[in-house]
């Protein structure tokens, strides 16, 4: 029996391995049939200590669409942990129910303990402002199908680079590719914090920062949207002088090449007006869909399956 | 350098001046069973001064965490009066229970029974990060 496999940060994964999961991920998509029963008998415990219907909807589906079955609980007040249990104990509980746990929570490192203790694979689904690596590749599963190779791309970050965590760790996976460039779209006070623009810096990869996203379009073939939250901000003339530059509408893309597309984590508030939803370029509906399979094809890798 | 004293044990040589008794502390000297020396301001001919402890029995020391104290203390086994080993310490790669993490929003902040640990993430700026959270440890002003 091989050794015990979580994944907590993006970068537990090899890029060798992040390719399986996505190949796998297309062999679903070619040949839903023959995936249907595959975990027949297998459970999934969805923990979730704070509530994310989008994330434990898309981990019901993946794992339904296996055959599995899905238990667990989504809030903590209605738990254990409401009553003062620790994060090992639910996990050392759960573990004796199931075969894989898929847990959100708002501290940091939460899910980090959770493997430590767990006897089953513990999947992070997200722990407050720090790891959610399902989004990740959910964004390179996304990125795969519309651009066919992880390689050679400009990607334009747009919005909070400053706090979101899923740009960071989009960074951290894409800089392991080949001629990846980012131009990166935000006000000043949502700049990339100076650790992220060192690591960028220290593995030699090219970056240039644009106040306009207007102005950034054109040369991109990727476009991620990610939400200007108004308690970012000192006060609301800041947060409304500001935040009409980084909103996304139809007409800005004209001068976008016919190939660019744009992604959002979602859910979105109003950074890409809703007419931008009929453009062909527009694919994050897309990846939530993309988020289906590639936790399907994590799921199996982590059972050991495949 | 001066072992007198000690038959078996450990002399921590090269301590800056005026943190002997942080450093007796650190390891818990207090609550070893044999007899212990802390010497101060010595005229050192390298250094300039700085303190001395001598430990005179078959006690184990945290390493670790004078490592991550001072780099430059030196490490001194004695076995009947002799000196048989020199050890230079180097910052130690993780420390556990010794540091504490004081990001508000680490999982270390709402359960008290995890044991904080770090880890090197930057040995030239000596910058540890929690191994939950990776926030990067701050001294305490
Ligand atoms: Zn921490």
């Amino acid at each position: 029996m091989s050794e015990l496999r979580h994944l907590i940060n993006i970068t537990d994964l090899s890029v060798d391995e992040i390719d399986h999961l996505i190949s796998i991920a297309d062999d679903i998509i070619d040949n839903p049939e023959a995936y249907q029963e595959i975990c027949r008998h297998k459970k999934l415990a969805t923990l979730f200590f704070e509530p994310s219907t989008r994330t434990r909807l898309s981990f019901t589906a993946a794992m339904m669409e296996l055959g599995g079955n899905v238990l667990g609980f989504d809030q903590a007040a209605s738990s254990s942990t409401a009553k003062g249990e620790s994060v090992s104990d639910t996990i050392v509980m759960a573990s004796c129910y199931a075969d894989i746990i898929a847990m959100r929570h708002p501290k940091e490192g939460a899910p980090f303990v959770a493997a430590r203790h767990a006897g089953v694979p513990v999947i992070n689904a997200g722990d407050g402002g720090h790891f959610h690596p399902t989004q990740t590749l959910t964004d390179l599963m996304t990125i795969h199908r519309k651009k066919g190779d992880l390689g050679n791309l400009t990607i334009g970050l747009c919005g909070d680079l400053k706090f979101g965590r899923t740009v960071h760790s989009l960074i951290e996976a894409m800089i392991r590719y080949k001629g990846i460039r980012f131009v990166m779209i935000s006000p000043v006070e949502l700049d990339l914090p100076s650790y992220v623009q060192e690591k960028l810096n220290a593995e030699g990869v090219e970056w240039k920062v644009v106040r306009n996203l207007e102005e950034a379009i054109p040369e991109l073939d990727v476009l991620y949207m990610t939400r200007v939250q108004k308690e970012r901000f000192f006060n609301e003339e800041d947060y409304i002088r500001l935040k009409d530059s980084f909103i996304l509408r139809r007409r800005m893309l004209d001068s976008a090449k016919d190939d660019m597309i744009v992604m959002h984590p979602l859910p979105r508030v109003n950074e890409i007006s809703v007419d931008v939803d009929d453009d062909p370029r527009a694919a994050y509906f897309y990846q939530a869909l993309m988020g289906k399979y590639i936790r399907m094809a994590l799921i199996l890798f982590l059972l050991g399956i495949r | 350098m001066n072992i007198d004293g000690v038959s078996t044990g450990i002399v921590l040589d090269h301590i800056q001046a005026g943190c002997g008794w942080e450093i007796y502390n650190l390891l818990g000297l207090d609550k070893v069973d044999c007899t212990v020396a802390i010497i101060q301001r010595v005229q050192s001919a390298k250094y300039g001064r700085k303190d001395i402890i001598k430990i005179d029995g078959d006690v184990d020391i945290d390493l670790d965490i004078l490592g991550y104290f001072d780099t430059k203390i030196t490490v001194n086994m004695i076995k009947d009066r002799e000196l048989v080993r020199k050890v230079h310490l180097k910052l130690p790669e993780t420390l556990t229970g010794v540091l504490e993490c004081r990001n508000p929003r680490c999982i270390t902040s709402v359960e008290q029974e995890i044991v904080h640990q770090f880890w090197l993430a930057d040995p030239e700026n000596k910058k540890y990060r929690c191994v939950y959270c990776d926030s990067v440890y701050k001294e305490k002003k």
